[in-house]
């Protein structure tokens, strides 16, 4: 049974991450081949993701760990955990 | 995994910290310092408020270290009190309800279909050189409800895992997965459009003078 362009939708997150079992990523992979809009939609969510997890889009504030471990210091000398 | 922490080498520093050797807290604690702060950033939506919650989690993790029993990944254990301590700064700020907090649930309607597109350029990392980019990613994960938000920032921003980001949230694992995939949807929606002008043109984009 092909499976439709909804039905491939459902799927991309878990698809991406590899969790889809084999029959449905074989049925995903035959509908991706012919279909333009689903390849497009996986390519571009996957690009999504892909960015966001780049180091370059969510820095720490400049100075972040120098201040956390200050004020660590601190509470170190006056007292044990 | 960033920054994948070693149970063992972690329960050690515990058990030497515990005993006296307290300047190993700062080992201890590093690994998990990007996942406080983006946790608490992706409740708060304030970084100097975020960086305030974040110092006060470090040291509440340390007064309570004799508690933390190594039934889960230390990490884990950190997170969970990071995000308490996160929402007694919001329901304190906000002076709101507790259960209005976590008002949107997975039940929640909302549409989840993927921007349709023809074709797609790929994006490549190179481009987040142009802060731009960086600014529109920013946004768009600001934009999302914190259901979806923070579930985002612990698996696709700090690489945690299923289980310990559900773990570290409260909620189950299928509600991890569910909230992924919709944040995802949500962000390829968002950003597809807007995306396209990154995508490289040849010469016109990279080939210019900056």
């Amino acid at each position: 049974m092909r499976i439709d362009c909804k039905h491939v939708w459902q799927h991309i997150s878990a698809y991406i991450d590899g969790e889809v079992d084999a029959a449905l990523r074989a049925e995903i992979d035959q509908h991706l081949e012919t279909c333009e809009i689903c390849s497009a939609v996986l390519d571009s969510t996957r690009n999504v993701v892909v960015l966001v997890a780049d180091n370059r889009v969510f820095e720490l504030p400049a100075g972040f760990g120098r201040r956390l471990h200050d004020r660590l210091e601190k509470e170190l000398e006056t007292a044990g955990p | 995994m960033r920054n994948a922490p070693n149970p063992e080498i972690e329960a050690e520093w515990i058990r030497r910290i515990l005993a006296g050797e307290r300047h190993l807290f700062h080992q201890l604690i590093r690994p998990c310092e990007r996942a406080i702060y983006f946790l608490l950033y992706s409740l708060l939506r304030n970084e100097a408020e975020a960086e305030d919650v974040a110092q006060e989690t470090a040291i509440k993790v340390y007064r309570h270290l004799h508690l933390f029993r190594g039934d889960s990944q230390f990490r884990t254990w950190v997170l969970s009190i990071a995000r308490n301590e996160g929402l007694g700064r919001l329901r304190k700020k906000v002076n709101l309800r507790e259960d209005s907090l976590d008002a949107l649930t997975d039940a929640e309607a909302g549409d989840f279909t993927p921007a349709i597109l023809t074709s797609w350029r790929e994006i490549p990392a190179e481009a987040l050189e142009q802060r731009e980019l960086g600014e529109l990613l920013r946004q768009a994960i600001d934009g999302l409800p914190e259901i979806y938000r923070n579930v985002v920032l612990l698996r696709d921003i700090e690489e945690m895992g299923v289980r310990e980001t559900a773990a570290a949230l409260g909620i189950a694992e299928g509600a991890v997965k569910v909230r992924l995939h919709r944040a995802r949807a949500l962000l390829q929606r968002a950003l597809a459009a807007r995306l396209k002008k990154f995508a490289p043109r040849g010469r016109k984009l990279f080939g210019c003078a900056r």
